[in-house]
């Protein structure tokens, strides 16, 4: 009994912590880029705000708009806030612990995907479709690199449930393991794609020629909005978590190792998501956002890392069977 | 698991993740790059299989490597497309990601087949051998693949270098043949350098698919 109230209340925690600092990664982010390029940027608090600011405004609504279209807005949040709950983050061996299987993760973010494009097309504007069409695109090539870099790390560690992985590489010693590098430069890349960040979308601006996810969000208004830009935050935070669980996986403390190393824990996440949050920054002022018909390019090369990835480690596997 | 298997293991893949790249860079002097890189990643690999295995005639090979492939031939190269005047050259990569999906596949291939073939043998060698093959093949696709002849050199030349890290993580070829190796490859230099200027002469372009039209001297 105990211990199921132990692990609940990680659960909670860790389901209000990610809550809680996903505007701050996304404005931390923002605020690097703008210092690179010597503006001041947003104070840290304008994620909050600016939720606060949506949130009481009104809803503006097309006249066609379906249940659907209303309806998306929440979904996304909510299936989104599922998939940032499942990811370890502080500690590992929590409520959700059972379903914390990365294909299922890859299968949420799908259903959230979906959701997403059946809303933007819903009102029947051509951005809509436009958006739609290409996140489905960047999707096809996206999501094999992943199933790719999921399985690479499930050889490895036996097992595709994202405790057990972190767990397993805890216990390992500290090596060069080329195979992990090249599933970590696929996986960074794969983030980058889902997260529609510079080189494959710009999340600052509305470019007819080039917007992917704000030509699917266009039409949304007032808390509509306020859930989409809060999924997508959400979302950010859940890729680097996942990056965080998979290849730095060190502080993390077992369920039952108490408050003082769950705190440790808690440190330790929230300085490498803000490391991440802050090289993400570097990256984005660094590169130019590609031409839409060279994604299958930039995301083919996710592909090929995260394939040469199993082939080395499985030669590694059968040299020393 | 241990730190000389690790490491050679580490280098061997940034060797093939080179290779990949070759095989799908446009840009003439980034291929060069790649290239010289690749050069200097085996001459790293054959070190420290040197070290490793306590065989000092093997740094002889690196150094030979370093100082020929990584420098020498990149820098003849270089100069070779600044005379051509193709520098800013971007060649169209005919089909990259059918091609990449048929390295993937010979790469898989390879290493299937090594690993059936040398079950008996040491691991250092039989990892080595593995990746060995999967460079050369790759090396033989870029030739394939590509219709400038300068890129079809660098090709040739990256297929030696798998060749070379096979030779080293096995028992190792005899010193003077690699000498000799090593010296027909600047040999073959001089001579792919001789042909290059001549296609050039002849057809105002590098592209060897020019050739196909050529039907001796018949009237």
């Amino acid at each position: 009994m105990r211990d199921l109230l132990i692990a609940l209340g990680g659960q909670a925690a860790q389901m209000l912590l990610v809550l809680a600092i996903a505007p701050a990664i996304a404005v931390l982010t923002k605020i690097v880029k703008a210092r690179l390029m010597r503006r001041r940027g947003p104070p840290l608090l304008q994620g909050y705000r600016d939720f606060l600011k949506l949130v009481r405004k009104d809803a503006f609504l097309a006249e066609n708009a379906s249940w659907l279209f209303r309806a998306a807005p929440y979904l996304i949040f909510a299936l989104t806030w599922v998939a940032a709950a499942l990811i370890p983050t502080f500690a590992s061996g929590l409520m959700f612990n059972w379903a914390a299987d990365v294909i299922a993760l890859v299968a949420i973010f799908g259903a959230a995907r979906a959701l997403l494009a059946l809303a933007a097309m819903d009102v029947g504007t051509s951005f809509g479709g436009i958006g739609s069409s290409r996140e489905m695109m960047i999707a096809t090539l996206a999501e094999p690199a992943m199933m790719l870099v999921v399985l690479t790390m499930a050889l490895a560690a036996g097992t595709t449930r994202l405790p057990e992985i972190a767990d397993f590489l805890i216990g390992q010693p500290l090596t060069v393991r080329v195979s992990l590098a090249l599933a970590l430069i696929a996986l960074v890349i794969v983030a980058l794609a889902e997260n529609a960040r510079i080189p494959v979308d710009n999340p600052a601006t509305h470019l007819e020629l080039t917007m992917v996810h704000e030509a699917m969000v266009l039409e949304y208004s007032g808390r509509h909005l306020a859930m989409i830009e809060a999924a997508s935050q959400l979302k950010l935070v859940a890729y680097l978590s996942l990056i965080a669980c998979l290849f730095l996986p060190f502080g993390m403390a077992p369920v039952e190792a108490g408050l003082a190393a769950w705190l440790i824990g808690a440190v330790a996440y929230l300085g490498k998501v803000a490391f991440g949050a802050v090289l993400l920054g570097v990256w984005e002022v660094s590169i130019a956002k590609m031409r839409v018909f060279r994604i299958n390019e930039f995301l083919g090369i996710a592909f090929i890392f995260a394939f040469l990835a199993i082939l080395l480690s499985f030669l590694t596997q059968e040299v020393f069977g | 698991m241990n730190q000389a298997y690790d490491i050679s293991h580490f280098l061997a893949g940034m060797m093939l993740v080179a290779s990949f790249a070759l095989i799908y860079q446009e840009r003439l002097l980034a291929v060069l790059r790649t290239f010289a890189l690749q050069a200097v990643v085996l001459a790293l690999a054959v070190a420290w299989q040197a070290w490793v295995q306590d065989r000092p005639h093997l740094f002889v090979t690196a150094v030979l490597a370093l100082g020929l492939k990584g420098v020498v031939i990149p820098i003849a190269l270089h100069r070779m497309i600044f005379r051509l005047g193709i520098h800013r050259d971007v060649e169209q990569v005919v089909g990259a990601g059918l091609t990449m999906l048929i390295g993937l596949g010979l790469t898989a291939l390879s290493l299937l087949l090594i690993l059936k073939a040398t079950a008996a043998a040491p691991s250092l060698a039989r990892e080595g051998l593995a990746i060995a093959l999967a460079i050369v093949l790759l090396g033989l696709l870029m030739m394939i693949t590509r219709r400038n002849a300068v890129t079809q050199i660098i090709g040739f030349m990256s297929m030696e270098n798998g060749l070379i890290l096979g030779s080293t993580g096995a028992r190792g070829m005899p010193f003077v043949v690699e000498i000799s190796v090593a010296f027909s490859v600047l040999i073959a230099l001089f001579v792919f350098a001789v042909f290059v200027f001549r296609i050039r002469e002849r057809f105002d372009s590098v592209d060897v698919s020019e050739l196909d039209r050529v039907r001796g001297d018949r009237q």
